[in-house]
């Protein structure tokens, strides 16, 4: 490989092709001596953790706003409110009488699609439950057995996984949720008698702005908003929203998607704490 | 005057605090080193013990068996700084570069494994053909500027930032090779392009010259659709290049606005703005002009 070779007298250059065999150590073999499986095992625990919160929450039906209390929570599982028998002081209807049905199950469709579709928990879920690959330099699950149940590999080119392509519209959606959620931290504030605030006040604050960092933050959001011109200097508004605003949250994206998922939870389980009298919520002004 | 903590082969340029020298005594007294020996027709790893000497990296070692106990062992290298991309390699079953990967940052006093790239064909050792690249190099339609104004092409900065990150590759295929579309489905192989090539085609599609629309040719031609962004070629990249986030990702979300959005097309319905160009047309006016700039006419 060092030495020089006197390349005037050789033929023209032989046309190459795709093809060979592949050498070294089988790929089935796994030589990295690190934990590497410690990772996608926290992501399955972390979100199928999340998954079984989010369903009890979500078929819990009751506690989810603090009735008759002198506060005004809202659970973020319960926002908005779609449903005429909603005790709040303000009712997003039409979806009026639903019965018995939870009117989680049908907020929820959209903040899941949403998470779903992103590019982030694409990584986190390929990785973790799909194992494609469960790490780097780590053979797909099943791939080395030729003829396999998972042989073969199509990517986000066919049914269902080229529906992630529709990531931007739950963007859009998730945008008005997002606006929701902060009226719901405005509306936090109102006490009898005027403004006060409240540990929860403190905690839907918190939510908010999770939810706006992990909104805006998003990959269809930074395309969206600026990343899919051409000429900035022909856009210098969205230039700067996508440089200033935009970028900054999409590098610490992994960051906003976890904090504002536990976050989001845990905003839910202090409401349904408070609702049902289990904890008494301490007012600061 | 203040010492100052230098890479090897960085020419004297001062290093970042997380890469600077951990204390010598993580260095043991002897190193274990097993090197892949063999070629297409089969090989095994070769155990080889040598003393630990300051400062190496995993280059340096493997230059001291080739000189002393293994005079016949294929290792392709040339810049021992990093900016040439040729001794791509597994270390430990991670792909990195072995110029660039400190022996104190390996786990001390434990065997070390060097394998090939198993992405790509062997040749012998350590030694890949990684000519497959090439051959989808010449698959991306070059740039193509509009008609050259009088006063010649102008571009503003902050056009041509963007695509700056991209400029920073060495092709060392490090990222090609961590990719499991290549790696683990060989299949694939002919109808797609890999991290490398989305960030060259990142590049043109976002150079404010270009008037070109690749983006039927990249999901039909270049396959991005079968990338499932898992970030492995981000996390290899030796030249920190976001190659998941700034360039594969952006591609994804153009491709989108041609293929996929319903929005977007009636934007350009109303606004009267062009189709994206097929796929056929790119291919056939990227043949072209290859074709004359090997003068073929």
């Amino acid at each position: 490989m060092s030495v020089l070779q006197d390349t005037s007298t050789l033929p023209d250059p032989i046309p190459v092709h795709i093809g060979g065999v592949r050498g070294g150590p089988p790929r089935s073999e796994v030589l990295r001596p690190d934990r590497w499986w410690v990772q996608p095992l926290v992501v399955v625990l972390g979100l199928l953790g999340f998954v079984v919160y989010a369903t009890w929450a979500a078929f819990r039906n009751a506690h989810y706003y603090t009735a008759g209390m002198p506060r005004d929570y809202l659970s973020p599982f319960y926002s908005p409110c779609i449903v005429s028998s909603c005790p709040t002081k303000v009712v997003w209807g039409p979806a009026g009488n639903i019965g018995a049905v939870s009117p989680a199950l049908l907020i929820l469709i959209f903040p899941l699609g949403f998470r779903l579709t992103c590019y982030y928990y694409r990584k986190a879920y390929y990785r973790s439950f799909w194992a494609s690959p469960p790490a780097c330099a780590v053979a797909d699950a099943g791939s080395t057995k030729p003829g396999g149940l998972r042989a073969s590999y199509t990517g986000e080119t066919r049914f269902p996984l080229i529906l992630q392509n529709v990531h931007r519209y739950f963007w859009y959606v998730a945008v008005i949720f997002a606006g929701l959620l902060t009226w719901d931290a405005v509306l936090s504030f109102r006490f009898p008698g005027g403004v006060g605030m409240g540990l929860g006040s403190l905690i839907f604050v918190v939510n908010a702005v999770l939810i706006w960092a992990y909104t805006l933050g998003c990959h269809a959001c930074r395309h969206v908003c600026g990343g899919g011109v051409k000429l900035f200097s022909k856009a210098p508004v969205r230039y700067r929203f996508w440089r200033s605003v935009v970028t900054p949250l999409n590098s610490h994206h992994q960051l906003f998607a976890w904090s504002s998922l536990i976050w989001i939870a845990w905003t839910d389980l202090y409401v349904f704490l408070v609702a049902s009298g289990t904890i008494h919520d301490p007012r600061f002004f | 005057m203040m010492p100052i903590d230098t890479e090897p082969g960085t020419g004297g340029q001062p290093l970042p605090a997380e890469h600077k020298e951990p204390p010598s005594s993580r260095v043991p007294a002897e190193i274990v080193m097993k090197l892949w020996r063999g070629d297409a027709g089969g090989g095994e790893f070769v155990e080889y013990r040598l003393p630990a000497e300051e400062g190496e990296v995993v280059l340096d070692v493997v230059h001291r068996i080739q000189a002393h106990d293994a005079p016949d062992l294929a290792v392709r290298w040339n810049c021992k700084a990093g900016k040439c991309g040729s001794c791509s390699a597994e270390i430990n079953g991670r792909p990195r570069l072995m110029c660039m990967t400190r022996m104190s940052t390996l786990p001390p006093g434990e065997p070390i494994t060097i394998s090939p790239m198993r992405g790509f064909p062997i040749m012998r050792d350590l030694v890949t053909d990684v000519s497959y690249n090439f051959e989808v190099a010449k698959q991306i339609p070059a740039l193509r500027p509009g008609p050259k104004p009088p006063e010649g092409y102008r571009m503003a900065q902050i056009d041509i930032d963007r695509g700056q990150e991209f400029r920073k590759c060495i092709e060392c295929f490090l990222c090609q090779n961590v990719c499991h579309v290549i790696r683990d489905h060989e299949e694939h192989k002919a109808h797609y392009a890999g991290p490398r090539f989305f960030v060259r085609l990142a590049e043109l599609e976002m150079h404010p010259l270009d008037t070109l629309d690749r983006r039927a040719y990249i999901r039909e031609r270049m396959g991005i659709g079968l990338c499932n962004i898992t970030k492995c070629c981000t996390e290899v990249c030796p030249e920190d290049i976001h190659i998941t986030d700034n360039a594969i990702i952006p591609l994804k979300e153009r491709v989108v606005d041609a293929a996929f959005d319903p929005i977007a097309w009636l934007g350009r319905k109303i606004r009267r703005r062009p189709s994206p160009m097929s796929a056929s047309e790119v291919a056939a006016l990227g043949a072209a002009a290859r074709s004359e700039a090997s003068g073929g006419g």
